[in-house]
């Protein structure tokens, strides 16, 4: 079943990072482990001399996936909108995953910087993916802004956490039905990505938990299945949670049963 | 003319932004530039005319997540 972000539609809903992997072989070879249809990747400082920006971007070409620039690192408004227009210049695309961090321990958003950031970007023709919290009100004035997807946390980037307030993103899956949700950042097992999935998001942006793992192909194909797994288990609509058994063995006509068994 | 380039103190004859990525070796890469904090866009680096203190940014794709 195909997901649509803004206008465009992807099948799969494993976002993936390319940042930390042992190397770039390993990054593209779990990339096609993960079938995702988007890449995150981002913008730094090139030097003249070094164009080591050149080389990643030859290798990420040759993925095939769509591109979600990142502005990861930026503290200010005007830092992330000026880095989301150089990205937008580099990377042709309308696209920006908007990052404005508000503290350093756990890079939590500053939602404030946030909700102004996307207005202006929106107001400009960007297609804006924000990072944000779970925060019910910060998102209404995020898609107020003109945001058309959210992307709350799980937990502090990188630290594989998992759902750190599985409440809040329940309530915002609540709140927000027809607005595509990503769970991004602080993932670190496909047990944690399914949980999201079943909690009924649309989609999972991941990075160091692939990329770290020991084996970070093998690792992507799992967070490939479980994502699946746990989306199909959404859709499929699960039992509800009792407190007492039930048996699932049909008790009628139990051999040897009597009186007593009553 | 003094600049700072990407964060680092530089001593440039060049005029315009063209010139100077010219200069400092960029050649033809896939590179987005900013002058003072806002985006000088590549079709406009030729008549982006440099004046002494400007800190220019040149940025290119990286990993990131």
């Amino acid at each position: 079943m195909p997901i649509q972000f803004y206008d465009q539609q992807v099948s799969s809903r494993f976002l993936i990072g390319t940042a930390l992997y042992p190397s770039p072989s390993i990054m593209l070879d779990a990339i096609k482990a993960s079938g995702s249809d988007i890449v995150t990747v981002s913008l730094r400082r090139e030097s003249g001399k070094e164009q080591a920006g050149q080389n990643f971007w030859s290798y990420i070409k040759e993925t095939g996936a769509k591109i979600l620039p990142n502005t990861a690192g930026c503290k200010t408004v005007k830092e992330a909108v000026t880095t989301a227009h150089m990205a937008r210049e580099v990377f042709e695309t309308p696209w920006v995953k908007l990052e404005v961090i508000g503290e350093d321990d756990s890079l939590q958003p500053d939602v404030f910087g946030l909700v102004e950031a996307a207005k202006i970007l929106t107001e400009d023709g960007f297609q804006v993916f924000p990072y944000t919290t779970e925060d019910l009100v910060v998102a209404e004035k995020l898609i107020a802004a003109g945001c058309e997807v959210l992307m709350p946390w799980g937990a502090p980037i990188g630290s594989g956490r998992g759902l750190n307030n599985v409440y809040g993103l329940r309530s915002l899956r609540a709140h927000f039905p027809k607005v595509p949700l990503i769970v991004d950042a602080g993932i670190g097992l496909p047990s944690h990505a399914a949980a999201a999935m079943e909690l009924g998001y649309d989609a999972v942006l991941l990075n160091t938990a692939v990329a770290k793992a020991g084996d970070p192909v093998i690792m992507a194909k799992a967070f490939a299945m479980a994502i699946e797994s746990g989306h199909l288990s959404y859709v499929a609509d699960p039992i509800e949670k009792r407190d007492m058994a039930a048996p699932s063995t049909p008790v009628a006509g139990l051999p040897f049963w009597n009186q007593e068994h009553a | 003319m003094n600049l700072t380039l990407n964060g680092e103190a530089i001593i440039t004859k060049t005029s315009t932004l063209a010139a100077l990525l010219d200069e400092q070796g960029y050649g033809d890469a896939k590179v987005a530039t900013a002058v003072n904090g806002t985006l000088a866009p590549a079709s406009f680096r030729g008549a982006t005319e440099l004046t002494d203190g400007d800190a220019i940014e040149v940025v290119a794709p990286m990993q990131g997540g």
